[in-house]
């Protein structure tokens, strides 16, 4: 089975080409860290995997079928959940209603079920929080309630928009080593896209760097983090 | 004190009206961030249609859901063909804020003309559901009469439904984080564009409401609900725009207040007192006197 498969792709933003001609390959199962600077394109690519933003040219696949230019909801409904930047959640609404937009649209109500345990499971906090709103969560609960509902929706791709943005040190181990684990349990394919590129080679099977819109290197995520051109231009240390 | 009671109880009922016609205010603006001015047209539409229903079966309760269902297609048809076309048109720019009010703006204008070429411009008279003649309570007879309870109870139970729709329901749930969050819904599965024009639906069925409720009392003619726009829009800014309940709550403040100004100041300043109310909360309290404090962005 083919996993995903970016050809070619290029996607503006605004009046920018933000990703310019870009294609790259995961195996299912993998976990890729996308690497890049501030304003690299990083974004703007899971935009467009998830539907946010219109491909210009090029093909993005899942499974062997085209994803681009398709509705969002239509693509978390065949699974590929893209959890967005700023702790994705709904702040008016309460720790549980967020956790249950997932579920709404899903037929299986009992697995519904078993997914919100399981959530609550790997991340206690937001059991102790279910009836609170979720502007009174920290930004670590925060993104762990964003990833929780992304995993309601039983996703098969798990797109994760800079995770780590905004959080102490402790906060980003925690996250990271909750996406490591889920990752394993579920059978997940997951694109994340960081700008802490370290720890996110870390947990990474394979790191992909990129620069203004383009390609600059796919690899093992190890080869990268021990590559000490890299290292200088890309990951900062 | 007797007097007193009696302009509370005609300002709960004339209330009701505005915060029903608030209510469909206030759910559009929550789904679609759009001040729909064609409400009042909607509204007008749905209630000849019901004015043809009793004109030809001569059975109010039978016009009754038939204008809402009428209003609620009403609405769906108007966020599906202009609105949510015109959103994905003109989405950026100055021209993005006001395209869709000056849209809504025409839409009613249109709807009027369109009324008004099918049944004229005469003032019809809806007939009774109930009498209009006050209570009498041992010798002395209320202004307030059974059209008037009919007019807060069916009021109260809309509200209810309403409420319990969006609190209790996967729906509501739906229409409340599409109201919020939509691009956090989509990317939650939640068909967005479908919610909305739910919404949509239900706001025309709010109208109508208000719009059959109403007529009974007052007459029929294309241009007969656009004060209640008015009171609506005025009711829900008090409610903080955002707020079902403060629509209501809205409504009710400023129909009790306006049944004191007619009662014991000048029935000439009902209009004028109004707009003194709207502009008076838009400068103390812009969020509302019962919106929330947190200042969201459109």
């Amino acid at each position: 089975m083919s996993g995903l498969e970016i050809t070619n792709l290029e996607v503006n933003h605004g009046a920018i080409r933000a990703v310019r001609n870009l294609s790259f390959s995961i195996n299912p199962g993998e976990l890729a860290a996308v690497i890049g600077a501030n304003g690299a394109g990083k974004t703007t690519l899971l935009r467009a995997l998830s539907g946010l933003k219109h491909v210009h040219s090029g093909d993005a696949k899942w499974q062997g079928i085209s994803i681009i230019n398709k509705k969002p909801e239509n693509l978390v409904r065949s699974g590929i959940v893209h959890v967005s930047d700023g702790k994705a959640v709904i702040p008016e609404l309460s720790v549980k209603e967020n956790l249950a937009l997932s579920g709404i649209w899903r037929k299986d109500k009992k697995d519904v079920a078993k997914a919100t345990a399981e959530v609550l499971d790997l991340f206690p906090i937001l059991a102790a929080r279910l009836a609170q709103s979720a502007d009174s969560l920290s930004g670590g609960e925060r993104q762990m309630l964003a990833i929780g509902r992304a995993l309601i929706a039983r996703p098969s791709l798990l797109l994760l928009d800079e995770p780590s943005l905004g959080l102490a040190p402790l906060i980003i181990e925690q996250i990271f080593s909750a996406i490591n684990s889920l990752r394993h349990t579920y059978e997940l394919t997951v694109l994340l896209v960081e700008q802490n590129a370290t720890s996110a080679l870390q947990i990474a099977d394979i790191g992909i760097i990129i620069n203004l819109g383009e390609l600059v290197t796919v690899g093992p995520s190890h080869i990268l983090l021990n590559d000490p051109a890299l290292r200088a231009a890309y990951l900062g240390y | 004190m007797e007097r007193f009671l009696n302009t509370i109880l005609i300002g709960i009922s004339g209330g009701s009206i505005y915060g029903l016609m608030a209510l469909a205010l206030v759910l559009v603006w929550r789904s679609t961030r759009v001040v729909n001015f064609a409400q009042a047209g909607q509204a007008i539409l749905s209630t000849y249609i019901g004015y043809v229903v009793i004109s030809h079966t001569n059975n109010y309760w039978l016009a009754f859901p038939i204008a809402i269902l009428f209003g609620a297609l009403i609405g769906a048809l108007v966020d599906v063909l202009l609105i949510r076309i015109m959103l994905r048109r003109a989405h950026q720019g100055p021209v993005a804020a006001i395209a869709p009010v000056i849209a809504t703006l025409g839409l009613l204008g249109l709807i009027r003309a369109v009324v008004g070429l099918i049944w004229g411009g005469d003032l019809r008279q809806f007939k009774l559901p109930v009498t209009n003649h006050g209570f009498t309570f041992g010798h002395t007879t209320i202004p307030f009469a059974p059209i008037n309870l009919l007019i807060v109870v069916t009021t109260f139970l809309v509200m209810l439904v309403f409420a319990l729709i969006f609190q209790r329901t996967n729906l509501g749930l739906s229409l409340r984080a599409s109201a919020y969050q939509p691009e956090i819904a989509r990317l939650s599965g939640i068909r967005v564009d479908l919610t909305r024009t739910i919404g949509w639906a239900f706001a025309g069925a709010a109208g109508a409401i208000a719009g059959i409720l109403v007529t009974p009392t007052n007459y029929l003619a294309p241009n007969s609900l656009d004060l209640l726009l008015v009171s609506g829009f005025v009711a829900a800014v008090i409610g903080g725009l955002e707020s079902l309940v403060g629509a209501a709550i809205g409504g009710l403040i400023l129909g009790i207040g306006l049944a004191f100004v007619l009662e014991y100041v000048s029935s000439s300043l009902a209009f004028p007192a109004a707009f003194l109310v709207l502009i008076a909360v838009l400068l103390v309290k812009p969020a509302g006197l019962i919106g929330s404090k947190r200042v969201r962005n459109a």
